[in-house]
Parts: structure tokens; C-alpha cells; sequence
């Protein structure tokens, strides 16, 4: 994505949603017109449950700059469970994300069912505003460069590791 | 190496208005892999999908990205089209660039840049899509109804009209369930056994039902359209067969006092007997706990009186298998037992309220069979202690029901109304009686069911009192019900001559080992849950299997028979197709990489997930691992998310396409 407006940061935002309550409040907000940032690309799966945390961190790794996660509201789950199984699997993940130091305000969770397209706009605007705010996310992607040379990498306790193979 | 071809569609203006469609498919057409790329008015009409198909053959496109509206909205459309064209419809995929970009975006150049990203994921993921055929399954029309109450007869009489075999199963010697033991019904105060019966004698009649009664579902496998269930006969001691319901060995069986469960324990029976004159069948079974043959290996007369020699001591149980493509369940309710606790159970008593100790303390059923014409009192309300008339007598609703803090929060629906029957049995039977009820709320939706509620304390002269009972006690032969009325703000004490207690309905004792056996979900009170609460209130999540009456949760009749109906046109609709056709989008297991954990199994709410044994030629196991099957699978993707070893997939959402869309952004 480019930035739209030169010298002016436009975050990345991607959204993980499922088909039936979140992907559908999105089509209602574009059948009724609202409007909102252009910055989110949308993601489809048919339930949360199906969402596993790499494709966060690979969404981060790509050059996100804020991830949403969004399914339908607890009990109302078209697959019974499966959006319980997904705040289960996220809540542990998020604090693992803390752990490694990611700013916890660029991941974003809420519910937003098929009926609430003026949700779907706040949810999506208001995160937008805040990842603008907080600047480009970089950790991620230069982690990934370190990775992908990580032959160059050489400190004093790997050199002592490769010798003591 | 694939050739993709793009259609942008401008939805006659919907689109092009913000967004540059020529641009899009300009900047399409030099992605990798896109050999066509084009824009058109209106892709969705005839022409557009002419276009669409033609390009596919004089191309030779290999896989197709549609950018238009929602795929909620066509992609439907475009796969047939697709499919016409002789390619997999799997290997089509829409681009939302209507609802989730010309709609919500006035900006053209940001709205252009947009469309263009979301054009590419689809590009990118539309690579990784595989062939995926449509999944047919065989459908075994028969069906298999559990619980001959007068929710599984109702299914099983409107399943057979329609042509359809059943198997009804029932625990009990005799169908009927509950409604059997009622004596009149509200909200018209007809006689039960009129109305039940009638159907009762359909069911055993009926050339395409077979009925199963004393029997229980020992095992269920398999899965929708494709079920073998075994099913145990209980010894009856009576060959079905030979006998003709004649009766003279229930009148020769010297064991005559034995408490019958079907009059509430108030009544007596024999040891070989049916439990009501009106059984069906009509075939006695003796109880071989308390026949003297059994426990002396003496007497023997019912076996020397019966005159087709239908009597059998060797008799044993036996296994069934049947063949059934649907299940109904319809096993119904049991009430609350006030006195004792139940063993293991979270629900508290009420000992307090004598139940048990005070013999003239009786629940609500126990009322229905003593103002039963066929009850063990012919009709007449008398107390069990002393078989003296009650003058003043005193409801209790509530009784376990709504008190949290005994384990049961929710309300059990029916009892309201029925006390208000009870008053008015009670009021027409004992005319210079007087009746009390307690009573926390009165929940009385339903069709005439409020005026019917009023009409008890306006015609019928009943006293309500707002407030619940805090003791009650014996006093000679009177029985001290203390309570308060929170409307007025006082005490009440009355002196009763009897008690009547509106317990709680709960799930069958031991649900849950069914729905363990099913396969299907419960609640925390061992209630049967239906998939979604408000549009599939039938249906289990369990593909096949369908829910009809209590067991599901506290019903009266009306809603019960409307539930078992519904049930049944479920089950129709499932016949009325020789295969079942689904959607191929299921989750499928990598064997190699399965370490055979079965995250997967328990995360699936669906019981998709089974085990397979994977052996050598000499049939040494090698390992167990998961298989999903696909006429079960919902294809929700829970398990894939789950697998630590990444080896289950559903298909397509697999892991490949997602990634490929997060890397082209
Ligand atoms: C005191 C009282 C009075 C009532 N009065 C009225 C009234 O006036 N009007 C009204 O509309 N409603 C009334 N009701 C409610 C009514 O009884 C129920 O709506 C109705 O009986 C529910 O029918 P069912 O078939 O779902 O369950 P049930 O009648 O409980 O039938 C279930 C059947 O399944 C069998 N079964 C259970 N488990 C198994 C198993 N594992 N395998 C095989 N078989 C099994 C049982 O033996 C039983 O035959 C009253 C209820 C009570 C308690
Ligand atoms: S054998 Fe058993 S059932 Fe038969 S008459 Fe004797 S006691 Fe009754
Ligand atoms: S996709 Fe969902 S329904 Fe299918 S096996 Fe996996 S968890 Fe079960």
C-alpha cells in the first residue's frame, strides 16, 4: 500500500473476520454507504476458530501495522464454539506478544455481527487513528530482514555456541 | 503453470463511479501468473457471464478471479458459471471491491489503490486454490426415534405417513411418557388418555413403524444418512410373540403389592404386569426383582395359567443392529426427586419440605394420578396416608426450579399451569375445599393459557399467596405450612390436610450417557442442545440427529408436538434425496504428519473428528491417527488452528492460501 498522501505515515491494517457475523457487517456497512479509512484489507474465514496466530505475526512480518481480529459475539458463533475456541487461543497468544515486547495497542479483537455495520466503521476507524498515532510497526519486519541474514548476524555467544558443536 | 483470468465489473456504476476499473485491469493484467484481464458493465448478467465462459475456452484459463460485489452475494453465481465452463468451481474466487471499497470510500485515487490490492490477494490465493469435488453421500431412508413419549410418537406417526420406515425405541415397558400418567391437560381440560391413547394404537399399528419397547440404545455409529445402531431388548420374560395381552397370569401372580412407578408409587401391581391398562404394547413383562420364581425359584403360576404359553424364564437379552439414516431424540423429562440428593449432583434438596417423611406431601404427578379416572383412586383426591378427602390443600410451585442456590436456575415452564389445573381438578372434586397456592411469579404466556390462569382464582375460587414457604411441618394429622406473603407484607400460616409441590422438570437421569453415545451436546443441566437457539432449534450440531420435546428443555404439549413435527419434516427433507450433496469445504487430515494428540477431536463441535488405526501388511498397528469425516465435517477450520502439528486442513482456507494473501499485501 502506498501512502496516499506524501510525507503523511498510512498504516497497513489487516482484518482477520469470519463469513458470517463480521464479513457480513462490512457488506452492510457498504450496502448503507458509511464511510470509512481506506487503510484495512479484509481477510475471509469461515469462523475465528479457523484464524491461527502466525498469520498475525505473519501479517506483522509482512509490513501490518495493526491486526484486527473480529468474529461473532459470544453465543453466536454459526459453528457453535468455535469463537470461543479463538478468544481462548488469543488470550494466551496476546500475552505472549506482550512478552516479546510488541505493543499490545496495534492487536486489536471485538465482535461485530451481521446486523452492526456502524460498528464494523468505529472498530475499523478507530483503530486506524490509533496505529497512525503510534507509527509505523518495524520490529517485525526487521526481524524478518535479521532472519532471512542471519548469517551476518555474529555475537561473541554464538561464535562460543558454534564452537562448542 | 497457471493462467488466471481476471473479470473487473464496474456494477454499472457502482463500481467505476470510485473506482478506475480500466486501471485495475490494467495493473491485474502484469501480476505473474494473469494471462487475462479484463473489465465489463455488468458481470453478473448474461453477458457478463458469457464473456466469462467464453474466456475460460478460448483462453484457456486455468483459474478465475471475479472482482464485483460481496461473495456473499455471487459467488454462487460465478462458480456455476465457472463450472459450465467446464473448470472446477473451486478454482473461482470473488474480490470484494464493491461493499468493502466503492461503497465505503469516496477518494478514487485511494479507492483505485485499494481495489487493486484486494484484486492481487485474491490473484495470489486463487494460485494455491486445488480441485475440490463435491462430496455426495448415500442417505439410508429409515429413521431411528428414541423415547415413545408423545414426542417421539408424534415424529415417528408423521415420518411413517410420509412413507418412511421407523424404529421407535422406549425404555419402559409401555410407550405414552408422561402425558400417559396426566389426567386432564391444560389449557382445554381434556382427559389425557383421549387423546393419547388413540395415538398410542396408531404407533403400534402403523406398517411402517417398529416398535421397540423395554429396550435401550446400546451403541451408535456412524454418521448422518449412514447410522448402525445397536439396540438391547430387555428380557421381558413374555414371548411378544405368543402372547395375547390376555391378562390372567397378572391376576393369578401372588407378589400383588408392589409399588407401580407409573401411579407415582401409590398404586400396587403385580409382578408380571403392564403398567397401565392401556400399554401398548399390551404385552406384560415381569419384573424379576420381585417375582417369586426369580427370587425362589418357586411358583411359576403365570407360566402354568397362560394359555399360549408365552411365559419364557430363560428369556434374554438381546442385541439389534438397525440401519437408519436419521435419529430422532425424544427422551424427554424426569422430575425433580425432593428428598433425597441426588449422588454426585451439584442440586440440593428440599428437605425441609417433608417430602418423603410426611406422607401426604406429594408432587405434582403424584396429583395427576390421584385426580386420574384410571388412577389408583379411580379419580377421588384422598390422602395417601389415610385415603381421607383434603378440605384444605396447599400448592407449592417453584420447588427447585429458579432457586440458583439448589443448583437449578431456570424455570420449568409447565408448572405454573398445571397448578392452576390442579385447582380446578381440585375445585371440581372436592366442592367445599379450599385451595392455596404459593407462588413466586405466574408465567402464563401462551395461547388461552392467561385467561385459563385467572379463571382459577375467579371462578374456580383459588387463594394465591405471593411469597414463598419457609417450613412445614407435621401437626397431628394436619400439616403447618409457614410462608410469607410479600404482596400484603405478612405471615401466612395455613393447616393443611395435604401438600402439593410443583417440582422442577429435569433431563432423563443419565442423559447424558446418551448424548455421549449420540454424540451430541448438552447443557450444564444435561439438557439436549439444539445447534443454534433461534434458527436451527430442531437440529443437533450433529448432522442427522434432531431433537423433539423435554429433553431438550421444559415444554409443555403444544410446543412439544409442534418440536416433534418439525423434527420430522427435518428428517423429510433429509429423504428426500437418494445422496447428500455438500459443500466440499471440509477439513482433512495429513496422516503422515499426525502424531495422533486429537486436539482436533476436542475442539470439534461437531464429533467430526474420529480415530483410525493405521496398520502394516501383517497388521501390527503402526499408529492412530485422526480422520475427519467429510459427511459430518461443518467446515468451521477450529481444528486447523488447533493442530499443533499442523496436519489437518480444510480445504479451501488451507494455510498456503492465507499466507499467500497476507504476502501479497
Ligand atoms: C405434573 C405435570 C403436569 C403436566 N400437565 C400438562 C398439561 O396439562 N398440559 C400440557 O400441555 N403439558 C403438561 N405437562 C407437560 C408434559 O408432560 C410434557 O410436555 C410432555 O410429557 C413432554 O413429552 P416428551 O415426549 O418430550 O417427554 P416424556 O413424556 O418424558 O417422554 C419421554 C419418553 O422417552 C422415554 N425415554 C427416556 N429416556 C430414554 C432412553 N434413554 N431410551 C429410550 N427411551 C427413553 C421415556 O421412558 C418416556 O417414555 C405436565 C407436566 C407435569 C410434570
Ligand atoms: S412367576 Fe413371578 S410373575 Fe409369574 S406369577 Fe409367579 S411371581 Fe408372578
Ligand atoms: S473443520 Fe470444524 S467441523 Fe470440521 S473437523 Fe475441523 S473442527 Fe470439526
Amino acid at each position: 500500500m502506498q501512502p496516499t498522501k506524501q510525507n503523511t505515515f498510512e498504516p497497513k491494517i489487516i482484518a482477520f473476520v469470519c463469513t458470517w457475523c463480521t464479513y457480513a457487517g462490512a457488506d452492510l456497512a457498504g450496502t448503507s454507504r458509511m464511510q470509512y479509512p481506506s487503510n484495512v484489507r479484509v481477510l475471509k474465514f469461515p469462523c475465528t476458530g479457523r484464524i491461527d496466530p502466525v498469520f498475525i505475526l505473519k501479517a506483522f512480518q509482512q509490513g501490518a501495522d495493526g491486526v484486527l481480529v473480529s468474529g461473532c459475539h459470544p453465543g453466536d458463533c454459526h459453528y457453535i464454539a468455535g469463537n470461543f475456541h479463538a478468544r481462548r487461543r488469543f488470550a494466551v497468544f496476546r500475552k505472549l506478544l506482550e512478552f516479546v515486547g510488541v505493543d499490545l495497542n496495534r492487536l486489536q479483537f471485538s465482535w461485530v455481527s451481521a446486523a452492526e455495520g456502524g460498528k464494523w466503521v468505529e472498530v475499523v476507524t478507530d483503530l486506524t487513528e490509533k496505529v497512525r498515532s503510534m507509527g509505523p510497526m518495524t520490529e517485525f519486519k526487521e526481524l524478518a530482514m535479521e532472519e532471512q541474514w542471519s548469517g551476518a548476524i555474529n555475537t561473541p555467544e554464538l561464535q562460543e555456541a558454534y564452537n562448542s558443536i | 503453470m497457471s493462467r488466471i483470468g481476471v473479470f473487473i465489473c464496474h456494477c454499472g456504476e457502482n463500481i467505476s463511479r470510485t473506482v478506475d476499473v480500466e486501471r485495475v485491469a490494467a495493473e491485474v493484467g502484469k501480476m505473474p501468473g494473469v494471462s487475462f484481464s479484463t473489465d465489463y458493465k455488468y458481470m453478473c448478467s448474461d453477458p457478463g457471464q458469457n464473456l466469462l465462459k467464453n474466456a475460460i475456452q478460448e483462453q484457456k484459463l486455468t483459474h478465475i478471479v471475479v472482482a464485483a460485489c460481496s461473495p456473499r452475494m455471487h459467488e454462487k453465481t460465478f462458480r456455476k458459471a465457472v463450472e459450465a465452463a467446464g473448470l472446477n468451481p473451486y478454482l473461482c474466487e470473488m474480490a470484494n471491491i464493491r461493499e468493502h471499497c466503492s461503497w465505503v470510500h469516496e477518494n478514487k485515487e485511494e479507492a483505485t489503490v485499494k481495489a487493486t490490492e484486494i484484486v492481487g490477494m485474491m490473484v495470489e490465493r486463487v494460485k494455491k486454490n486445488r480441485v475440490l469435488p463435491t462430496i455426495t453421500v448415500p442417505v439410508t431412508k429409515r429413521s431411528l426415534v428414541i423415547g415413545g413419549g408423545i414426542a417421539g410418537i408424534q415424529a415417528a406417526l408423521d415420518i411413517a405417513d410420509c412413507g418412511h420406515e421407523v424404529v421407535l425405541v422406549e425404555r419402559e415397558p409401555s410407550i405414552g411418557g408422561h402425558m400417559a400418567q396426566l389426567s386432564e391437560t391444560f389449557p382445554t381440560l381434556d382427559c389425557s388418555q383421549c387423546i393419547m391413547t388413540p395415538k398410542m394404537v396408531d404407533v403400534a399399528n402403523h406398517p411402517k413403524i417398529k416398535l421397540y419397547t423395554y429396550s435401550e440404545i446400546e451403541l451408535v455409529e456412524g454418521y448422518i444418512g449412514n447410522f448402525q445402531v445397536t439396540i438391547k431388548k430387555k428380557a421381558r420374560s413374555v414371548d411378544e410373540d405368543r402372547c395375547t395381552g390376555c391378562g390372567v397370569c397378572m391376576t393369578k401372580c401372588p407378589q400383588k403389592k408392589i409399588p407401580n412407578k407409573f401411579d407415582q408409587n401409590i398404586g400396587m401391581r403385580t409382578a408380571i404386569y403392564v403398567p397401565f391398562p392401556q400399554a401398548v404394547p399390551n404385552t406384560p413383562v415381569i419384573d424379576r426383582d420381585n417375582c417369586t420364581w426369580y427370587k425362589t425359584g418357586k411358583c411359576g403360576v403365570c407360566q402354568k395359567v397362560c394359555g399360549p404359553g408365552a411365559v419364557d424364564f430363560e428369556q434374554q437379552d438381546q442385541l439389534v443392529v438397525e440401519p437408519v439414516g436419521a435419529i430422532v431424540v425424544a427422551t424427554g423429562f424426569d422430575l425433580y426427586t425432593i428428598d433425597e440428593k441426588p449422588k454426585g449432583s451439584p442440586i440440593k434438596g428440599y428437605g425441609e419440605f417433608g417430602h418423603g417423611k410426611i406422607p401426604d406431601v406429594i408432587d405434582g404427578m403424584t396429583f395427576e394420578r390421584l385426580a386420574s379416572a384410571s388412577g389408583p383412586t379411580g379419580g377421588k383426591i384422598l390422602r395417601p396416608s389415610d385415603g381421607k378427602e383434603p378440605k384444605q390443600i396447599v400448592f407449592i410451585q417453584c420447588i427447585g426450579s429458579r432457586a440458583r442456590e439448589k443448583g437449578i436456575s431456570y424455570c420449568s415452564k409447565v408448572c405454573c399451569m398445571y397448578t392452576a389445573k390442579h385447582t380446578m381438578l381440585y375445585h371440581h372434586k372436592v366442592h367445599d375445599g379450599q385451595a392455596y397456592v404459593f407462588f413466586m411469579d405466574a408465567r402464563t404466556p401462551g395461547k388461552s393459557y392467561d385467561e385459563f390462569w385467572r379463571r382459577s382464582i375467579e371462578e374456580e375460587e383459588a387463594v394465591y399467596i405471593r411469597g414463598m414457604v419457609s417450613r412445614l411441618y407435621q401437626k397431628g394429622d394436619k400439616i403447618v405450612v409457614m410462608g410469607s406473603d410479600i404482596a400484603v407484607g405478612v405471615q401466612v400460616e395455613i393447616e393443611a390436610d395435604m401438600v402439593v409441590l410443583a417440582t422442577a422438570i429435569q433431563p432423563q437421569k443419565g442423559a447424558e450417557l446418551l448424548a455421549q453415545k449420540l454424540g451430541i451436546s448438552y447443557d450444564k443441566y444435561n439438557f439436549y442442545s439444539e445447534a443454534h437457539a433461534k434458527l436451527r432449534p430442531v437440529e443437533c450440531a450433529t448432522a442427522g440427529i434432531y431433537l423433539a420435546g423435554a429433553c431438550q428443555g421444559p415444554k409443555d404439549i403444544p410446543e412439544t408436538v409442534s418440536q416433534a413435527s418439525a423434527a420430522a419434516a427435518k428428517v423429510m427433507t433429509l429423504f428426500s434425496k437418494d445422496q447428500l450433496e455438500r459443500e466440499p469445504i471440509v477439513a482433512r487430515v495429513k496422516e503422515s504428519g499426525c502424531v495422533g494428540c486429537f486436539a482436533c477431536k476436542k475442539v470439534c463441535a461437531y464429533g467430526a473428528v474420529e480415530e483410525k488405526e493405521i496398520r502394516d501388511r501383517q497388521g501390527n498397528l503402526i499408529k492412530t491417527v485422526a480422520f475427519v469425516n467429510p459427511g459430518v465435517c461443518a467446515g468451521c477450520g477450529t481444528c486447523q488452528a488447533t493442530c499443533p502439528s499442523k496436519s489437518v486442513e480444510l480445504d479451501g482456507y488451507t494455510d498456503e492460501q492465507v499466507i499467500a494473501m497476507i504476502e501479497a499485501l
